[in-house]
């Protein structure tokens, strides 16, 4: 068996991209709660000076990235989760009884998951130009897409190993509740972090949402915590630990 | 490869409980073979074991001439299978579903949009395919999961309850597909199934299985003929017990089981033997209610080897699976 499978990882891509383009009502609704945080926190909060934001930053330009951020991290976890629905739509039987290997499967769930969320991460980008924000320059909008794309890859993986360790749905709002939301919360998306007490710092550092934040805050309107490549450098670390351990768990999950 | 199937002490534990119990049996290559049992019998656990989903506890397995441990991919590029519940994509086409699978198992393009046609065609579904399956109903999902089993042309095919919640109409069909299937496309096809005349009219040889265990293997008539002639039972009321010390001395009954108000009797030439059966009642001061005389099932056959009725068995398990159900809703 060949360990890396590329029709099987492009089986997997054109499933997603069918179900994700006829779904039209699903894209409304992830694209709908980021967009009403750009709009309410944006417009609420325009103006306002918030210490670790410098002077003459408008709040709305520090805010952007952190939605995109947010985008990202939502609709990627929900693609490592949905394997949980394909379990209880019973296809994950379908996919587990042929002849793939198991990181193939993974793979192909990031490739279809990562594609997904990065059109979900630019279209909010794209909309947020109406209200006011400007896009760079095109490297970096590159280095924005690169970002993205390694926010998703490590949040799909996150969300694999969730899915193997649920036997059903029910966890699913528990997830939200306690990993998202905090993750969302201690990423610096929609504040500095630097405001929060000094016992909640280690959370902070280790969420890779916080390096996804920084490098896209970097890349979009060069202001950053971090040096971008160390950014990058950390993201692609937990990617391969997300990935290493979502196929690890996947691996091991029965149906 | 003589054997499609050879398992060996082949065994399942789930939290301490033997849900597949040292099972040894083999199915030769071309048979239509049934595992036929109540719910929860261990059907499934086999069938999930022989198709490389499970891992077994313990023993092994050969499937086409593979090992279900060491040579799962083999395994599972000679298989087909349906499974017991729906496991279709239904955002999808019909035709979308078997292009998944095929490519899944790496046919090339040419050959997949053939084969495609020709098992649409084989099920009858060819002018639905670019309906989305959610829009299918039951016999139509379950004829398109079979034709997509099929697309690879597998050497054994697995069928888990083909028919469990279609309508009678939609069963027959199923069961012209199976027959055919079997037949045409030179295919070994194992198939669970806790109806007995399913089981009857479809397999060739039949195991019974009840916890775990297989406690009879056998062509549908040799199984039949276990049970030792015709069945009459009996409706009666009155003082049963020297009626039956009565019975079991004739020479002509086989054997007598009492079972609620109902008695059970295994006997020669049923017909011939009714009115005399009246009469010994009679004499006995035992009303007899109604007369029911049948060539024996794979029912009896069931109760012969259990001493329960396959319904009153899956009764007593449906509790207990729904207490199992609430068990895990409220954590």
């Amino acid at each position: 068996m060949k360990l890396i499978n590329l029709t099987a990882i492009y089986v997997m891509w054109l499933r997603e991209m069918k179900r994700f383009f006829r779904a039209k009502s699903r894209v409304a609704g992830t694209l709908a709660m980021p967009l009403f945080f750009l709009a309410f926190l944006g417009f609420g909060f325009s103006g306002i000076t918030l210490p670790g934001i410098p002077q003459e930053m408008n709040y709305i330009n520090f805010l952007v990235p952190g939605i995109i951020g947010m985008t990202m991290l939502f609709s990627s976890m929900f693609a490592g989760i949905s394997v949980l629905w394909d379990r209880e739509f019973g296809f994950l039987k379908e996919i587990m009884v042929a002849p793939v290997s198991r990181i193939s499967l993974v793979l192909g769930r990031i490739a279809g998951g990562s594609t997904t969320s990065l059109i979900q991460g630019v279209l909010i980008l794209l909309i947020s130009v109406f209200i006011g924000f400007n896009i760079p320059s095109l490297s970096g909008f590159i280095s924005a897409v690169i970002f993205m794309a390694l926010i998703s890859i490590a949040f799909i993986g996150l969300g694999l190993v969730f899915a193997s360790k649920m036997t059903d749905i029910h966890g699913f709002s528990l997830i939200i509740n306690f990993v998202i939301f905090p993750l969302f919360f201690l990423s610096g998306a929609i504040f500095p972090v630097n405001n929060l007490p000094g016992f909640i710092m280690p959370l902070v550092y280790i969420n890779p949402l916080t390096y996804g934040v920084d490098g896209l805050r970097g890349s979009l309107i060069g202001f950053s915590q971090f040096p971008i490549l160390f950014d990058i450098t950390a993201l692609m670390g937990f990617s391969l630990l997300m990935v290493f351990l979502g196929a690890y768990f996947f691996e091991k999950t029965e149906v | 490869m003589r054997y499609a199937i050879k398992t060996q002490k082949l065994t399942k534990i789930f939290d301490g409980n033997a849900a597949v119990d040292k099972l040894s049996f083999s199915v030769e290559r071309g048979e239509l073979f049934g595992l036929l049992g109540p719910n929860g019998a261990g059907k499934t656990t086999t069938i999930n074991m022989l198709s490389t989903l499970l891992e077994p506890t313990s023993g092994c397995a050969e499937v086409a001439g593979f090992n279900v441990l060491t040579q799962r991919d083999e395994v599972r590029c000679s298989i087909g299978i349906v499974f017991q519940d729906p496991a279709l994509d239904i955002k999808l086409t019909g035709r979308e579903n078997l292009d998944f699978h095929s490519m899944m198992y790496g046919m090339e393009r040419r050959e997949r949009e053939e084969r495609i046609d020709e098992v649409l065609e084989m099920v009858e579904l060819t002018d639905r395919q670019d309906t989305l399956v959610e829009n299918y109903s039951g016999g139509m999902k379950r004829r398109l999961e079979m034709a997509r089993g099929l697309i690879h042309r597998p050497k054994v095919l697995f069928l888990d309850e083909p028919t469990l919640g279609l309508d009678a109409q939609t069963r027959r069909r199923i069961w012209d597909y199976i027959k055919k299937l079997n037949k045409e496309e030179d295919i070994t096809i194992i198939l669970t199934t806790h109806y007995m005349e399913e089981a009857d009219f479809l397999c060739d040889r039949i195991a019974i299985m009840d916890f775990g265990k297989i406690i009879a293997l056998d062509t549908p008539e040799k199984l039949k003929d276990v049970v030792g002639g015709d069945v009459v039972s009996l409706e009666i009321s009155g003082d049963v017990n020297g009626f039956t010390e009565n019975l079991n001395s004739l020479e002509w009954v086989r054997a007598v089981k009492k079972h609620n108000s109902k008695l059970g009797l295994t006997v020669e030439k049923g017909e011939k033997r009714i009115p005399e059966l009246i009469n010994i009642a009679l004499e006995n001061g035992i009303g007899v209610d109604s007369v029911n005389l049948r060539k024996p099932s794979l029912e009896d056959v069931f109760l012969h080897f259990t001493g329960k009725t396959i319904r009153e068995e899956e009764s007593g398990r449906n509790k207990t699976n729904k207490e199992l159900i609430t068990r895990r809703m409220r954590k």
